[in-house]
């Protein structure tokens, strides 16, 4: 499903990512963990070609990102990504967030394009709010939009970029139980985030990333209970 | 030396009849700057060096030289080049359309670039091309921040179009010389002039502020 070799990021002489190698099949629910700045954000960017990498190949359902054929907006369809800052669209209604992309990208006829958006909302809680505009949402409620937003392209992979980071304590349960109920569907996830609790319950796989690559990676019970790098252990202790 | 009201209630009229030239001219070059002062703004931002260099060269060159001296290039230096007789009419709406355009573009250019870039990432990661996302995201958000700026500029037109009067078009200017040429009273006509010039941008920014106000209470976020 995505496949990462060997990624280089350099921004001028900064060297943020050092060789990072990742395979993630279907189905599959990864969590990235790590100390700010260790460069998980630039590498969930990466995979999409927010950023475009320095040196290494993304493949995603064998495509590969980087290659002079490839259509990157064909390839973003696929790949849905939550940002921590939910970046809606202040100038469109939840509903319109929801159904633009698939009406304007896909052509989906825009009755069909607003019916499906009301699925999708009512699907992520939120079947009162189709005509409320972002500022008149909560934290929670408006990363529940954006996640309804970009499950509105019907991507095979979902990024979550620090999903809950933005939010007020009480508003990070009803994000993480859309996320959870996700991952139930079978949706490939790749997660960046702090939320150990979620990690634990929901992810296949746990990864550390410290200054640019992968430390460690294991099942999540063996990864908190049992790690085995200095480096990990250093970490864990700081947050659990 | 008193103010000779009679001969501006005499010269009224005349006068008057130069105010639809300049609103003309007003409305008419920032129309058209608008929609080409948009295109020049996205070529400003745009990364492709092809559209990029021109378009600062053009934005530049506009914004530092003194609109006179555009208004003089247009419609004595062009038709000395290249040899043809020029039409006044169609000389100002150029100079001034031309003028209006590299101020507008800086306009929206700030306007686009005041758009936190997270919209631009959003609207890409769910597919939509460069394109698509300046239409529907950026712009639409873009162009709402620019109006009271824009209200400026169309203001500050307004006034600057009385320069095309030294190539002899009648606008309000015009004929407030005219005016002053024929009746011996230059400060009344000037100064009515002066007056008018007064009411009109004081009801087009008036007209603007309601137009904010409302625009305000509809844009969300």
């Amino acid at each position: 499903m995505l496949k990462v070799k060997d990624l280089h990021k350099k921004f001028g002489d900064l060297h943020v990512l050092k060789g990072v190698s990742l395979e993630v099949s279907k189905g599959e629910v990864v969590v990235i963990i790590g100390p700010s700045g260790s460069g998980k954000s630039t590498f969930l960017r990466c995979i999409n070609h927010l950023e475009k990498p320095t040196s290494g190949h993304v493949f995603i359902d064998g495509v590969d990102l980087d290659a002079p054929t490839t259509n990157i907006n064909v390839v973003r369809e696929k790949v849905g990504m939550v940002f921590q800052q939910f970046n809606l669209f202040p100038h469109l209604t939840a509903l319109e967030n929801v159904s633009l992309a698939p009406e304007k990208v896909l052509k989906v006829p825009r009755a069909e394009a607003r019916d499906r958006a009301k699925a999708l909302l009512s699907k992520v809680g939120l079947s009162d709010k189709y005509d409320a505009y972002p500022d008149q949402l909560s934290g929670g409620q408006k990363q529940r939009v954006a996640i309804a937003r970009a499950l509105a392209m019907q991507p095979k992979l979902m990024l979550f970029d620090e999903p809950t980071s933005a939010l007020d304590p009480e508003m990070i349960g009803e994000v993480l139980a859309v996320m959870r109920k996700l991952a139930e569907e079978g949706m490939t996830m790749v997660v960046v985030s702090h939320e150990m609790g979620f990690a634990r319950e929901v992810a296949d796989r746990v990864l550390l990333m410290a200054d640019g690559v992968f430390v460690e990676e294991g099942p999540p019970r063996e990864f908190f209970t049992n790690p085995k790098h200095e480096r990990t252990r250093a970490f864990l202790s700081k947050i659990l | 030396m008193v103010f000779d009201l009679e001969v501006v209630a005499r010269y009224l009229p005349f006068l008057l009849q130069g105010v639809g030239i300049t609103v003309e001219f007003t409305v008419v070059a920032f129309s058209a700057g608008s929609v080409l002062g948009l295109l020049l703004a996205l070529a400003r931002i745009s990364k492709n060096p092809i559209f990029h260099y021109p378009a600062v060269a053009y934005i530049d060159f506009v914004r530092g030289t003194p609109l006179l001296a555009q208004i003089y290039l247009i419609h004595f230096g062009l038709p000395q080049i290249f040899g043809y007789t020029p039409v006044g009419y169609i000389d100002a709406l150029l100079a001034l359309t031309l003028n209006s355009t590299a101020y507008i573009a800086e306009i929206m250019r700030a306007g686009i670039e005041s758009i936190d870039r997270g919209q631009m990432e959003a609207a890409r990661s769910l597919g939509m091309t460069y394109v698509q996302a300046m239409r529907y995201v950026i712009l639409p958000q873009a162009l709402r921040r620019v109006v009271p700026p824009m209200g400026n500029e169309f203001i500050a037109l307004l006034k600057e179009s009385s320069l095309v009067s030294v190539i002899g078009m009648e606008d309000l200017m015009m004929r407030s010389r005219m005016m002053a040429g024929r009746s011996f009273r230059p400060f009344e006509a000037y100064f009515t002039a002066a007056l008018i010039y007064l009411a009109l941008t004081l009801t087009f920014s008036r007209i603007l502020g309601w137009g904010e106000r409302r625009l305000g209470k509809s844009a969300q976020g």
